[in-house]
Order: C-alpha cells, then sequence, then structure tokens
C-alpha cells in the first residue's frame, strides 16, 4: 500500500495551510484517515493506549446491521411483487434474484440519499470547525433506511435526514454531544410531519389494494381492533394471517430493515460479543417489553390486549429498537446500574404506547426517545447514590 | 452493579472490623482492572551500571513544588547535602544523592528552576550524621531527622498526589509492597535481604503516624508478609491492585479533610538503611524491560542516573524508540540525555509508532491480532493468557468526543464513577470532583482508563489538572 500512501503524501501539501485547497483539509484527513491509521503518538499519559478507536467501534455497528439490510432488501422486494401482482399469498421464496434487484432498486435509492444528504452536511460542519469528519454518522446514515418504509419518497429521505442531522446533532456539537437519537429523530420528524405517508393503509404496498385486504402492517391491523372496524375478526384469524414464524423472521410487511427479529438478534449477538451494543439494555428492553405485554393480558378485554406477549417481540421495529437504537451509547444512560432501568423503562412504554395508543400503531420509536430524554435523570440518581454512599462513609466511622 | 455492591459490602466489613481492631490484617481481591501482558519482563539477574558522570536532580519530578535553591554553581556537595528546599514548606530538603560539584543550573521561562545538574566524581563522601536509635526517638525527633536528611520528598500524600505535608496528621501510612504495572519490578526479587532496613523504617512510620501503618503485599510474597509492626493486607487480581491508591480504598478510603501518606516499598528500604546507617545511600534496582531491550535484567543505579548510562549499547536499535523513565503507563517519555526520574523503580523502552498503518492490515479495521485490547473488537481475548505483545507508542486513532460508556468502569477498582469524575474534572467542576471522590485517586490510578478509552483521550493529565485545582480552591 505505499504507492496509496506516497499519492497522500503528494497531495497533502495542496490541503495545508495556505495550499490551494486548504478549506477542504477536512475532508483530505477524512479520507487520509480512513486509509490509514495516522502516525500519531503519544505525547502524554500513558505511552502505549489500546487498539480500539471510534472508527472500529462504529464500522462494527454498521457490520452488524448487515444482515438486517440484506433481508429489508429482498423483503422489500418480495411484497413490491405482491403489490405488482397483486396476489397477497404469492410463495415467499419463488424468484429470489427478481425480488432481491426489485428491492436493491428502492431500498439502495434510499440509503444513497441518508448517506448523501448527512454527510454533505457533515462535512460542512467539519469544514467549518477545522477537523476531520466524526464517525457518528457513519451508522446513523444506514439507520435511517432501515426505518424508513420502503416507497417513502426520496425527497422525504433527504429532508429528514438533514433535519436530523442539524437539529438532532450539529446545534448540540456533534457526534457525542446529541441528546436523542440521531436516526429516530429522522424517522419522528418524517412520522409528525408527512403523517400519511408514515402510516396507515398506504405505504406498505406501494399503495395498491391487495385482495380486500388492506396493506397495512400488522401493528396497523392490530390496531384495528381498537377501534369499530377491525380488518380482522378474531386473533386466530390474525394469527394465520401474521404466524409466529413469518413474524420472528420478518416475512411481513414492515419498514426496510425492522420486520425481521431474526436478523436482528444476528446482529445483536455480533454487538453484544464485541461489546459495542450493551447486554444490559438490550436484555432488559425485552424484558421490559414483556413484563407489559403479560400485564395487559392480565387485563384484557379485546383482542389486541390479548394478543399473546411474545407476539408483541417480534412484530413491528421492537427488536430493532431494543438492539439498534437503544443501545445508541450517546443517547442511552451510561452507568451500568442506570442502563437497566433505561432499557426496562423503553420497553415498557414502547408497549404501552403500542397497544393503549392507536394513534401511534408502533410505540417504540416514541418510547426511545422519550427514554433518551429521561436518561440522564436516570443516570442523576445512580451518581447520586454514589455519591451518598461515600458521605455516609464518614458518618459511619 | 455486582462489583459496586461487592465494594459496598467489603466497606461495611472493613467498617465492623474496624471497630473490633486496628491491627487486624485483611485479604481483598481486586476483580477489575487489566494486564497488559508486554513482551521484555526482566530476567531476575543484576548487573551493576557504571556511576553516570553527571547526576540530575529535578524540581518537576515533585509535583507543585516551587523551589529555592541551596547551592550555587561550582559549589562542592557531598551525598546528603541539601540542593534545594520548598518554599512553601521550608524545611522539606532535596538532597544530593551524589557527591562532586554542581555543574549547572538549568532555567526554563521566567527563571523557573528545571534541573540541578551534579558532575559526580565517584567518593563515597556522606555528609556527616549518626544512626537513629528509632525506639528511644520520639515522633518529633524521627520527623525531623526525615526532613533533614532529605529523605522526606520520598513520602508521599494522598489526596493531591504530591510530596505530604509535614505539619498536617497523617489518618494512616499505606505502602504498596509490589507493583502490577506491565513489567513492572519484582520487589521481593529487588529487596530480598534488606527485611532489617524495612522493619526499622516501618517502626519509625509506626510511630509518625500513632501505629497504623498498612503493607499491601501480594498473596504470594515472601519477604513483606513477615514484617512486623503493621497491617499486613493482602491483595490479589490483576493491574491495578498493585495501586497504593487502590489498596487505601479498600482498606481505608480516604474522605475529605482526611490525609494519608504513602511511601514507595523501594524508598522505604533506603530510609530504612538511613535510619540504621545513617548514610543516605541514593540508590536503587531498576527493572530495565520492554520490548526494545536486548537483554531484560535488573540493574543497580543512583537516583538521577542519565537514561543513556542505562541504556546505552542495550537496546536493539532497530528503528526508533522511546524511552520511558518508569512503566509504559504512567512513565515519563525521555531523551539520550534525559534522567532517571527521582521516584523511578523501572525504564522501558518500546518502539516509536509514528508509522502509517493502511487501514486493512495493521490499521484500524485489519484483523489486529498484533494488537492488545480490552474490548472484544480485537482477537485479544481469544489468545492464550501466555502470548506476549509488542506495542508501539502509536494512539491507533483520533482523540474523539466520549461516546463508548462502561469501558472504563472495567479497569477501574474503586467505587467511584470514573467518567463522570474525569468530566468534572474536565469542566473544573470543584463541587462534583470533591463529590464524585476526588480525594482518594491519583493520575496514576487513571492510567489504565487512560490506556482503554476509545476517545484517545489524556486522562491522567485531565485528573492532575483536577487535582491541581482542588489543591488551590479547596486544601
Amino acid at each position: 500500500m505505499k504507492f496509496l500512501e506516497n499519492i497522500l503524501h503528494k497531495v497533502e501539501p495542496n490541503f495545508e495551510k495556505g495550499g490551494k485547497y486548504e478549506k477542504f483539509y477536512p475532508v483530505y484527513e477524512t479520507l487520509a484517515t480512513f486509509a490509514f491509521t495516522p502516525k500519531l503518538v503519544t505525547e502524554k499519559g500513558a505511552h502505549i493506549r489500546d487498539g480500539v478507536d471510534l472508527k472500529r467501534t462504529m464500522m462494527t455497528v454498521i457490520i452488524a446491521m448487515i444482515p438486517c439490510l440484506i433481508f429489508g432488501i429482498y423483503n422489500t422486494g418480495h411484497w413490491e411483487m405482491v403489490g405488482q401482482l397483486g396476489d397477497r399469498g404469492l410463495d415467499y421464496f419463488s424468484n429470489p434474484l427478481d425480488k432481491f434487484l426489485a428491492g436493491a432498486l428502492i431500498v439502495l435509492p434510499i440509503v444513497v440519499v441518508s448517506y448523501g444528504v448527512g454527510l454533505g452536511i457533515e462535512f460542512i460542519f467539519a469544514m467549518k470547525h477545522g477537523h476531520g469528519l466524526h464517525e457518528g454518522f457513519l451508522v446513523s446514515g444506514m439507520l435511517i433506511p432501515l426505518t424508513m418504509p420502503a416507497d417513502v419518497p426520496l425527497w422525504m429521505v433527504g429532508v429528514a435526514t438533514a433535519f436530523a442531522v442539524l437539529i438532532g446533532k450539529e446545534i448540540f456539537g456533534g457526534t457525542g454531544m446529541n441528546v436523542v437519537n440521531i436516526a429516530l429523530t429522522a424517522r419522528a420528524f418524517l412520522f409528525f410531519a408527512y403523517p400519511t405517508s408514515m402510516s396507515g393503509d398506504k405505504v406498505w404496498l406501494a399503495g395498491k389494494e391487495v385482495d380486500g385486504v388492506s396493506g397495512a402492517t400488522a401493528l396497523g391491523d392490530l390496531a384495528s381492533f381498537m377501534s369499530d372496524k377491525p380488518v380482522f375478526n378474531s386473533l386466530s384469524e390474525f394469527s394465520q394471517e401474521y404466524t409466529v414464524w413469518e413474524a420472528f423472521a420478518g416475512m411481513i410487511p414492515g419498514s426496510v430493515g425492522e420486520t425481521s427479529t431474526l436478523m436482528c438478534l444476528i446482529g445483536a449477538g455480533l454487538l453484544i460479543l464485541t461489546g459495542v451494543g450493551s447486554l444490559r439494555i438490550i436484555l432488559s428492553f425485552f424484558i421490559g417489553g414483556y413484563a407489559m405485554a403479560l400485564l395487559l393480558n392480565v387485563v384484557g378485554g379485546n383482542a389486541y390486549l390479548d394478543l399473546p406477549a411474545h407476539y408483541h417481540l417480534i412484530l413491528g421495529g421492537f427488536a430493532f429498537g431494543a438492539v439498534f437504537m437503544a443501545t445508541d451509547p450517546v443517547t442511552a444512560a451510561q452507568t451500568e446500574t442506570g442502563k437497566i432501568l433505561y432499557g426496562f423503562l423503553g420497553g415498557l412504554i414502547a408497549i404501552l404506547i403500542r397497544v393503549l395508543n392507536p394513534a401511534y400503531p408502533e410505540g417504540v420509536m416514541l418510547a426511545i426517545l422519550f427514554m433518551n430524554i429521561m436518561a440522564p435523570t436516570i443516570d442523576h440518581f445512580v451518581v447520586q447514590a454514589n455519591i451518598k454512599r461515600r458521605l455516609k462513609r464518614v458518618k459511619t466511622a | 452493579m455486582l462489583l459496586t455492591k461487592g465494594g459496598a459490602i467489603v466497606i461495611f466489613l472493613i467498617l465492623s472490623v474496624k471497630l473490633k481492631t486496628n491491627c487486624m490484617s485483611q485479604t481483598v481481591s481486586i476483580r477489575k482492572g487489566l494486564d497488559i501482558r508486554l513482551v521484555g519482563e526482566a530476567a531476575k539477574q543484576t548487573r551493576d551500571v557504571a556511576p553516570s558522570s553527571t547526576i540530575c536532580l529535578s524540581p518537576l519530578d515533585f509535583h507543585g513544588l516551587n523551589p529555592k535553591m541551596v547551592v550555587k554553581e561550582g559549589e562542592a556537595v557531598k551525598i546528603g547535602d541539601p540542593i534545594f528546599y520548598d518554599k512553601v514548606n521550608e524545611n522539606i530538603k532535596f538532597c544530593s544523592p551524589v557527591a562532586g560539584t554542581v555543574r549547572s543550573i538549568v532555567r526554563g521561562e521566567k527563571r523557573k528552576i528545571l534541573q540541578v545538574l551534579i558532575d559526580n566524581n565517584g567518593q563515597q563522601d556522606y555528609k556527616a550524621a549518626s544512626p537513629v536509635n528509632v525506639e528511644n526517638s520520639s515522633a518529633e525527633q524521627l520527623l525531623e531527622t526525615l526532613l533533614s536528611a532529605g529523605l522526606w520528598p520520598f513520602v508521599k500524600q494522598r489526596p493531591l498526589d504530591v510530596v505530604a505535608d509535614p505539619t498536617k496528621t497523617p489518618k494512616a501510612v499505606f505502602i504498596s509492597t509490589f507493583d502490577s504495572a506491565p513489567l513492572a519490578p519484582d520487589y521481593d526479587y529487588v529487596l530480598a535481604g534488606r527485611e532489617n532496613d524495612l522493619q526499622t523504617a516501618i517502626n519509625a512510620f509506626a510511630k509518625l503516624a500513632g501505629g497504623k501503618v498498612h503493607l499491601g503485599v501480594n498473596p504470594n510474597s515472601k519477604i513483606f508478609s513477615g514484617l512486623k509492626n503493621a497491617q499486613i493486607n493482602k491483595y490479589s487480581g490483576k493491574h491495578p491492585a498493585g495501586n497504593v491508591g487502590v489498596q487505601i480504598h479498600h482498606v481505608n478510603p480516604i474522605n475529605k479533610g482526611e490525609f494519608v501518606w504513602t511511601v514507595n516499598v523501594q524508598d522505604l528500604a533506603i530510609i530504612g538503611h538511613y535510619l540504621n546507617t545513617g548514610k543516605f545511600v541514593a540508590k536503587r534496582t531498576i527493572a530495565v524491560t520492554g520490548s526494545e531491550v536486548s537483554t531484560p535484567q535488573y540493574a543497580n543505579v543512583t537516583i538521577g542516573s542519565t537514561m543513556s548510562s542505562i541504556l546505552s549499547g542495550q537496546t536493539k536499535g532497530a528503528g526508533q524508540e522511546r524511552w520511558i523513565s518508569g512503566n509504559v503507563l504512567t512513565g515519563d517519555k525521555k531523551d539520550a540525555d534525559g534522567y532517571l526520574g527521582y521516584y523511578h523503580n523501572h525504564v522501558t523502552v518500546i518502539p516509536e509508532g509514528n508509522q502509517y498503518k493502511f487501514f486493512l492490515t495493521t490499521g484500524w479495521l485489519g484483523l489486529g491480532f498484533d494488537k492488545f485490547s480490552n474490548s472484544r473488537l480485537f482477537p485479544t481475548f481469544l489468545m492464550p493468557s501466555s502470548k506476549k505483545f509488542v506495542l508501539d507508542t502509536n494512539t491507533n486513532g483520533e482523540e474523539r468526543a466520549f461516546v463508548v460508556t462502561g469501558e472504563l468502569d472495567r479497569v477501574f477498582p474503586f467505587d467511584i464513577l470514573p467518567m463522570q469524575l474525569i468530566k468534572a474534572a474536565i469542566t473544573n467542576d470543584i463541587d462534583g470532583m470533591e463529590n464524585l471522590g476526588i480525594y482518594e485517586v491519583a493520575p496514576e490510578d487513571f492510567a489504565l482508563c487512560e490506556y482503554v478509552c476509545t476517545t484517545k483521550v489524556n486522562i491522567q493529565e485531565k485528573i492532575r489538572e483536577g487535582l491541581d485545582l482542588i489543591g488551590r480552591e479547596c486544601m
């Protein structure tokens, strides 16, 4: 790789102070530090440092999302074909290549727009601050497409990404300084700014009616149990349409990357194995959701409340939120004790909103955003407990 | 969570034990921490280093010291003659480790004294003094002896981790008899046969501190467990189990307004030797270690020797080297004309890491079998514990904001929230630092945090600045 190193050295003077493209030094620095770990050495403190850095950490999260992305592309392609053929009974595994291609044509443009808009804004801020790109958006840029409905207009993705990066992150100071999760900010922006495009009957199957059954998601159908006109007459009808296996594997309509609990769990495995994602948060999020669903079962009364608790964990964005959103270390609780409470309450509130507020068929996004806001308060109490322990020592001694 | 609970239980036990007796020994197992496995451990053999022709006494080795010179350039000094003293506390004297003439006083900006260089004439010419009978001396007499003989700088204090204030009464004296840092010297080997000196010094400190001397020993130690007149506490576990700050925290934690004195165990032997013989023998056995040293072993040196007298001809000389006085986590970077630090029992040489590393091979996205990481993002955790690593000085990444949480807690065996305390120090939050436990820590306790931290922030420096602020505002 010596020749690449030589090229970088050759062009470097152009970007340094006084060079032709001085302004673009952050862009150069970003690309150069991606290709080569820089030759920075320790000057103060510990003379050796751990191999880990933020680039590797963030790259691991992106790798963990790849199963969700690939499956999401296929799943999108499948439901696109269902829409085109008008046959909801279409075999899931027929014409896999065509489906994958069709899905890629829908999903990849969303990915490109998300990264393009987000990185563009990030670079402008990087140049303004005179430092290289910080890696946080590499993850957000992949999370945003995975939370989008497949047929969201591309301009909406662009607007939402711009909003999330500017308002969600850069005004707070960039990577590591944001209060709420960036990708969820983008999702929430679209949810509240263009509600008709983001939920309801229209979006999921490219606006086509299929077999008289609307193209809503499983959660949308479930929410209709709470209204006067349920889509299904009973729970057993629902579980015939969405079997546990189909829901777990993700062979159902939904946002691009969220449908497959299986793929999320594969990602979770990598995150937990490498220690990048907090096992405490993921586990307590699932436990919190399960506990709430069981509680609703006990209350009972209508078909949605009676939905078996395990269904809640495999439908909608619950698993995706638990694995990739709640674990964002910047916006989650930062103390080890706080993480347990944070995850538990997050799961609990997600199911609470999902079931009891028919206006929001999915509660995971709102629950995590809410817990993002609450996380500093949770940490505050953990820190106070530590301080009190220290003060108590003086009194008892 | 479990660990902090465990810590709380340990503290509770300690408190209940304290009520019964003060001299009960304890066994503490430290569960958090990290042993960084480096190539270049010192073999158990000692060579004599030819005395260096110039030695250096640097005020910079004593953090926060404001020195006032006693001698002038060209003046002749004996071993143990005062060279400078502390302006704030004039009783604290810093004495010459060798006999000879003062060659030069090196000053920096605003005439700040950086170094006092003394030409060594090689004579064993000691300042006249007689042995001290510790049993018949009062605490005041012993204190006066340590101060006037120039032995006081070996006594440091918590909080602040500076030379102890002799006017304050400590609640205890803590001595760690083992060093758990990477490649650290084995004091069981270094101090074998010095039990008499150690015992004398312990007796002296027992008088100074009202009987409360704590020795932190490694469970495998042979020579230290037999010492008398002190509470022997056994500590097992990974680094930083040998850090005296960790040992204090688990036995008798420091609260606001309290003082604890600490003495390095090899310095304790120097003090004991003076009390027994009346001679200030400023010599140490240091470990010369690191992957770039051709035959890592121990060496007898005088305090303040030049690094080149210790290392020239001893290193492999392949590529650029980093010479460190001290260990790889807390030591000072030295040039070839640099000097061994006053407190250092250890010299380490590792390769410099000032090369670009292509991201897929040896860089940030490579497999990383050559990297040692506490995170499971690298395959370190899959490798056998016998595998040792050659690490260079590359930071392995650029400085970033604090993003990852929980990684510091795994190497920080205190009931203290490390990231919150670091952030309080960075933001000059005095109340926050006091509440979160700044009085118990020294920069060295954060060395492993600094090593593992994804941000590459110089955490020890931030803690030192925080301690300095506390020292100015609160003490």
